[in-house]
């Protein structure tokens, strides 16, 4: 590595240090922040772009809190789906606009023969298990098995964070 | 909560832009003026109605490493469990689940070696096995919170 792609890559960890917790709610966010870390705007607005294209960086914007926006149940739907088959179906299943997030995992059997899942959300559980109940009708014999775990209690919920 | 919240909300999951007066920018696409979207966006997050404001950001692909983690914990050992594995920094979230596996939580890391060290660490804290579950595949992501 050059020194250039080197002292790069450290101002990219700075950034992400300086950001992680927000952007500022200043009019000129880009500008303050470069001032922060004693770099030049354009060099900053740059880096910014560079980490959205190249996907470090995944959105900028608004993280809803969903349970203050009445999406109080949250239940991960999981699935026993085939090897054979788990490519489309995962695919069907993410793409349904009632599913957040949808991921293959692997299986730990005999303990866990689950290798799909995927978080809906609603403003019940009853809600919730009706539409996991409607993903399994459409789904049919394509999957072996399935079941949604609801979260009871939340016992730590710092986020992500880089460096400390 | 009113319409313009609704619409930031539902608009500004994502494509918030770079450059030098973003919140302008963003504004005009909301119907709304600079000034106005700064102080919605305070008070919504002063409020909690928003967790965050800013870059959402791919820990892998930042050269980190995230998984997720299930075990099995006796329900009379449930607390003590509980605040031995939130003792590890690397434990970025965890949710108690109503099943047999009934703790879940996210390690997140700056490397994928500390991932399996911290993962044994936990077992050894705990006396219990953790089921590493990392994400093999991630599919398309559609929904947006809608309000």
């Amino acid at each position: 590595m050059n020194g250039e792609t080197a002292s790069l890559t450290e101002l990219d960890r700075r950034i992400v240090l300086a950001t992680q917790g927000g952007l500022p709610l200043d009019a000129r966010p880009y500008h303050w922040l470069a001032t922060e870390l004693g770099v030049d705007a354009d060099t900053l607005m740059e880096r910014m772009r560079s980490m959205l294209e190249d996907g470090r960086i995944r959105r900028i914007g608004v993280v809803p809190n969903h349970y203050r926006l009445g999406y109080s149940a949250n239940g991960m739907s999981v699935w026993d789906v085939p090897d054979e088959v788990i490519e489309s179906v995962g695919c069907e299943v993410g793409r349904m606009d009632i599913v957040s997030h949808c991921y293959q995992r692997p299986r730990r059997l005999p303990d866990w023969p689950y290798n799909l899942f995927a978080m809906v959300h609603g403003h019940s559980r009853e809600e919730v298990r009706a539409k996991v109940e409607m993903i399994a009708s459409v789904l049919g014999d394509r999957v072996r098995s399935h079941d949604v775990l609801f979260s009871t209690r939340i016992l730590k919920k710092t986020g992500l964070r880089i460096g400390s | 909560m009113d319409e313009l919240d609704r619409r930031i909300i539902n608009n500004l999951q994502g494509g918030f832009p770079v450059c030098e007066r973003p919140f302008r920018e963003a504004a005009q696409r909301l119907d709304t003026t600079e000034s106005e979207l700064i102080t919605r966006l305070r008070c919504m997050l002063d409020d909690g109605l928003l967790t965050r404001f800013g870059p959402m950001y791919h820990a892998e692909n930042l050269g980190g490493a995230v998984t997720l983690c299930a075990m099995k914990v006796p329900e009379d050992r449930f607390d003590e469990v509980a605040a031995r594995v939130n003792s590890f920094p690397e434990v970025a979230h965890n949710y108690q689940r109503d099943h047999e596996m009934n703790m879940w939580f996210v390690l997140a890391t700056e490397t994928p070696e500390q991932l399996e060290e911290t993962i044994h660490e936990i077992e050894q804290r705990v006396g219990l096995p953790v089921f590493n579950l990392p994400k093999q595949q991630e599919f398309y992501v559609g929904l947006h919170f809608q309000v």
